[in-house]
């Protein structure tokens, strides 16, 4: 939608060049958040993963920081875009992802094993990561799309499906992580936009009738839905220590590395991290590796940042000039609290280990840009308040 | 739903209360990971700390295989077999002292070993881990100065399959107990080229330190000595491993944290000729006596052929390996260990004479037409210098006195070539002889080659000196040869010349020496650098190295004497009257070749050939020596026969010589 020109306040003026480029305007505390938590990434990588490909300490340390400069970028580019007009672009954005999360099935089923990405020239393209952005930028504008035309129960029906569609395609691939992620943006953008609470009762009831199907009664009568492994992950949670060499043997190396860290961290002694003891060290267990070496301090800093993160969020969501920014604000901000709430709870023990990075600390291209862009459209839906706002009545506090 | 304008900021009350509500849910994760993590990291640290400490790695080696070596045309010379090794870790062994014991104690019994043997064998080899002496490790040990070094021992090698089976099946008696396999030498042609491949060993101590070995570890194993030594670097590999989590007390907690795939060697590709070798060998044998022999490609030094005899069957290094057997070896007064065809300095006899004839031609000290009544003997300083059984040749030039082997003509140009040196200081003779690879390294790529002696007048006038001199090793005695003490009783005289000339007296010459000799002659001057290795291949069999070595030197050999002595070598072997013309006078590929017998005190005559094949453009060189062997017609030319039929792929009878010339 385009934006309608109106006076220049009295704030824009004095802020000159900043105030047209919009860069002035972005939301320091998002942005330092954001920073500061792609930093520790790379300090962190830097100092745990030097042994991990031989004879190129900073492999993954060089990566994560081009990753991150050309994150940056896309953020600051997206802060000066109005966000708005994802919300015209809503079926091509949904169509696109669509086709992308399907054409990795399909070259996955041709590499015969799972596949996730798509082999680009500089590094492998995840879609499914990208997926979780174009999923809230398309839902929330689906959201308002419906508003007036339908009744309320149809309404919560197609935002269901059209959620469901993509969730059940990146299951498939398989990756359970990301589906749960497409669920719950699908969940968050139904309860802001004002979903009855009925409704969510009866998704409730219907919830827990296909635990039920999934785990008890499709198994017995010989389809079971989950792979074995993914079982195993999502139960093996419960008690870890029963079988110290299968699926709960991550969850127990994990433990042991984050409690070793105590108070201040074990530093070079670090040896879960550097025996290889914890598997996916850069990856899914980047926390643990944090805690092991950093102890409490470090692991509550990061913590921490990703409180700020999803505080500003929150905020932005409350200050959007639109429902659409809304509405977009609330499914990024419930994509990341539930992004950071399941890798980390997966670290110390309280989530099944369900293949969820953490955001821009868990080593990964795609990841780490879509993340940035993510705050990116935060940015713009900030700045977009800012500038319709008259005066400095709404002020970023 | 609400009810808005969705072009304005939502305001209703729903909205900002659910939004609150997701910040409640936001503030409910924050604080029960948080609560979590302090729980994990502060309330439990040290518990998991004692965890983390537990945890720790073994690295199991995978022994990569080494490369084979193989003939010129791929095949098989040295392979490798699997055997089973019986490992004990020290560090997962009980600590206590009583349990440990008992432990080995059972060990032993299993494995058919005696218990005092277990701890020796450890001992050993923990000392030899550290660098130490078993003794200064134990004291070391027990003063706590030291920590036992976290190295496996292998208590048996090549134990049997029952026994692992009743290991294995008791594992939870046995921590720290393994029987791993283990890759050997194996010698499908049994004792074939014994004297060249060497043997296979662990890694020394002081190997550690050397910058070819660098990457290796205690335990690994490696090539120590012969081509095993030269090529190690080639046949090597690398090895893998694997590393996999244990508990403190060594129970493995079952995965694997990294593996490493080991490297097979790459295969080395000799210019040996299987054929050739095994020919050599069993003509050798027939004789019964110690000898060697040589063949080589005279325009690159490519070695087709090379043995010593007596033999050994080379397996006797390969684990097991029985000291008994090895100690028995070494003590053999008949030394099969030695390769006598690059260890051992011999007197060369009449061999030598195509060395000396060239010296006396190329030098201009006389000319292919110089003649010299041959009369059987003359007198000459004090003495009388003869023939063999004094046989009257006539009027003998270069090629004719090669042909029938006048020790008189020879005799005569020693005699020139001294008095050369009295006038102008030029040893003719012992320079030729130098430039042609006598008495200095060949450069094989054999390690523990001989230089061999030519004999000089310093060098005589110097150990003169030296016996005169009391406070010598020697001291009022005249030793030779004793403890390493060098002393003669008179100065260097013409005489000593004179004996060169034929090849006799102090001359010490490897028969490889005398085959580059021959071959620089044969090829008109390169002193060819010989060589076993041809070139590396890696599993699949392409190329992976390739070994060229240029010649070590040109001399300058005019065409002129080239041919007057190749003609003289070519009458010796083929014409009537030859000396070794009833052995190669009817064979299909003309020959030229000399016989030799060199004198021995005290022994049967040495008995010597060399020869150049074929005679009008020669492509091979043989040499062959026989120890005790007598004549040069009688034992080593039919010999050489044997492996020219090898060479040339012919059967002919290689009927033994009568000449008894020297």
């Amino acid at each position: 939608m385009p934006t309608i020109a109106r006076p220049r306040t009295f704030d824009e003026r004095s802020a000159g060049i900043g105030a047209r480029t919009g860069l002035l305007k972005i939301d320091p505390v998002t942005a330092f958040a954001g920073i500061g938590l792609i930093v520790c990434s790379i300090v962190a990588l830097g100092f745990t993963t030097q042994s991990e490909i031989a004879g190129d300490p900073y492999f993954f340390t060089i990566r994560q920081s081009i990753y991150a400069v050309i994150g940056i970028a896309l953020m600051f580019a997206l802060a000066r875009i109005d966000y708005s007009r994802f919300r015209e672009l809503r079926v091509g954005i949904y169509s696109a992802m669509i086709f992308t999360i399907v054409l990795v099935l399909f070259l996955g089923f041709a590499a015969l094993g799972a596949r996730r990405w798509i082999e680009l020239p500089f590094f492998q393209f995840q879609p499914s990561e990208l997926g979780k952005l174009l999923l809230v930028l398309a839902l929330a504008g689906f959201a308002i799309d419906r508003a007036r035309r339908q009744t309320a129960w149809q309404r919560t029906a197609r935002l269901l499906l059209l959620g469901f569609v993509p969730a059940l395609i990146v299951f498939v691939q398989p990756d359970l992580g990301t589906a749960l992620v497409y669920g719950v943006i699908t969940l968050a953008i139904l309860f802001i936009s004002g979903t009855p609470w009925q409704h969510f009762a009866a998704l409730g009831g219907i919830a827990l009738a296909a635990v039920a199907i999934v785990l008890l009664l499709a198994p017995a009568v010989g389809h079971p839905v989950l792979h074995g492994y993914q079982l195993d992950r999502l139960t093996s949670f419960l008690n870890p220590s029963d079988d110290p060499a299968d699926s709960s043997y991550q969850t127990n190396q994990a433990l042991t590395a984050i409690g070793s860290g105590g108070k201040t961290g074990r530093g070079e002694d670090a040896t879960q991290v550097q025996n290889h003891f914890l598997p996916e060290a850069h990856t899914d267990f980047m926390f643990s590796a944090i805690a092991e070496r950093w102890g409490f301090m470090g692991a509550a800093l990061v913590l921490s940042l990703y409180a700020l993160l999803i505080w500003r969020a929150l905020r932005i969501t409350t200050l959007s000039k639109n429902l659409y920014g809304s509405l977009v604000g609330a499914g990024i901000a419930s994509m990341l609290l539930f992004q950071v709430f399941v890798n980390v709870g997966m670290n110390v023990g309280l989530m099944p280990v369900t293949g969820v990075p953490l955001p821009l600390v868990s080593y990964g291209g795609t990841s780490v840009l879509v993340t940035f862009m993510a705050i990116g459209v935060l940015q713009s839906i900030y700045v977009q308040s800012q500038l319709s706002s008259p005066g400095s009545l709404r002020t970023a506090l | 739903m609400f009810r808005h304008d969705e072009n304005a900021a939502p305001t209703h009350a729903q909205f900002a209360m659910r939004v609150t509500i997701l910040g409640v849910i936001a503030i409910v994760a924050f604080g029960a990971v948080f609560f979590r993590l302090w729980f994990l990291q502060v309330l439990s640290g040290e518990a998991y700390l004692k965890e983390a400490n537990a945890n720790r790695v073994r690295e199991i080696k995978i022994q990569a295989p080494r490369g084979e070596i193989l003939d010129r045309a791929g095949r098989v010379l040295v392979d490798n077999k699997t055997v089973l090794s019986l490992q004990v870790q020290p560090s997962e062994l009980p600590q206590q002292n009583e349990p440990r014991n008992d432990e080995l104690r059972r060990v032993a019994e299993v494995a058919g070993m005696s218990y005092g043997k277990v701890k020796d064998e450890m001992t050993a080899q923990m000392a030899a881990a550290m660098g130490l002496k078993p003794h200064d490790y134990k004291q070391e040990l027990r003063a706590g100065e030291i920590e036992e070094p976290p190295v496996p021992v292998t208590l048996k090698q090549d134990v049997d399959k029952d026994v692992v089976y009743a290991l294995r099946e008791r594992q939870d008696e046995f921590p720290g107990v393994s029987a791993s396999q283990m890759y050997v030498r194996n010698y499908p042609n049994g004792t074939l080229g014994a004297h060249l491949f060497g043997y296979v060993s662990e890694i020394g101590p002081d190997q550690l330190k050397e910058p070819a070995y660098e990457g290796l570890e205690q335990g690994d194993r490696i090539g120590a000595t012969g081509l095993e030594s030269q090529y190690d670097q080639i046949l090597r590999g690398r090895n893998g491993a694997i590393r996999v989590q244990v508990e403190a007390s060594g129970e493995p907690r079952g995965r694997e944290l990294s593996r490493i795939e080991p490297e097979a060697g790459d295969n080395l590709k000799l210019t040996l000729d299987k054929k050739i070798q095994a020919a050599g060998e069993s003509a050798l044998a027939a004789t019964g006596l110690p000898g060697a022999f040589v063949v080589m490609k005279i325009d690159d030094g490519s070695i087709l052929g090379m043995g010593s005899s007596p033999t050994f069957d080379p397996s006797v290094f390969t684990p097991p390996v029985s000291t008994k057997v090895v100690k028995a070896l070494s003590q053999n007064e008949e030394d099969p260990l030695l390769d006598r065809a690059i260890q051992s300095g011999y007197p060369t006899g009449s061999t030598f004479k195509a060395i000396s004839g060239s010296a006396a031609l190329e030098s201009g000290l006389i000319t292919p037409e110089h003649t010299f009544a041959d009369a059987g003997s003359f007198m000459r300083y004090d003495r009388k210098w003869i023939n063999a059984g004094e046989a009257v040749n006539g009027v003998v030039n270069m090629v004719s006195a090669l042909k029938v082997s006048s020790d008189v003509f020879f005799y005569d140009i020693g005699d020139l070539a001294n008095q050369r040196y009295d006038e102008d200081g030029t040893e003719i003779i012992q320079d030729w002889a130098k430039q042609l690879s006598f008495g200095s390294l060949t450069g094989v790529d054999l390690p523990g080659e001989g230089a061999g002696l030519v004999p000089t007048p310093e060098w005589r006038d110097k150990l003169f000196e030296d016996a005169s001199d009391p406070d010598s090793c020697g001291g009022k005695e005249i030793l030779y040869g004793v403890d390493g003490c060098f002393e003669t009783d008179r100065p260097w005289s013409a005489g000593d010349n004179m004996n060169l000339a034929v090849g006799q007296g102090d001359l010490q010459a490897t028969p490889l020496q005398l085959a580059i000799a021959y071959a620089t002659i044969g090829n008109g001057g390169e002193v060819v650098r010989p060589h076993f290795g041809m070139e590396a291949e890696d599993a699949t069999g392409a190329q992976t190295q390739a070994f060229e070595p240029a010649p070590r030197r040109e001399v300058d050999l005019s065409e002129d004497t080239r041919s007057t002595i190749m003609e003289g070598l070519r009458q010796a072997a083929s014409e009537p009257a030859g000396t070794s013309y009833p052995t190669f006078g009817s064979y299909p590929i003309e020959i030229a070749g000399k016989t030799g017998t060199a004198e021995k005190t005290l022994q049967e005559d040495q008995s010597w050939y060399a020869a150049l094949a074929p005679a009008d453009d020669p492509k091979y060189v043989v040499v062959v020596t026989v120890e005790e062997g007598g004549f040069g017609a009688t034992t080593a030319a039919p010999a050489a026969c044997q492996i020219f039929n090898a060479v040339f792929e012919i059967k002919d009878e290689c009927a033994a010589g009568t000449s008894q010339t020297r």
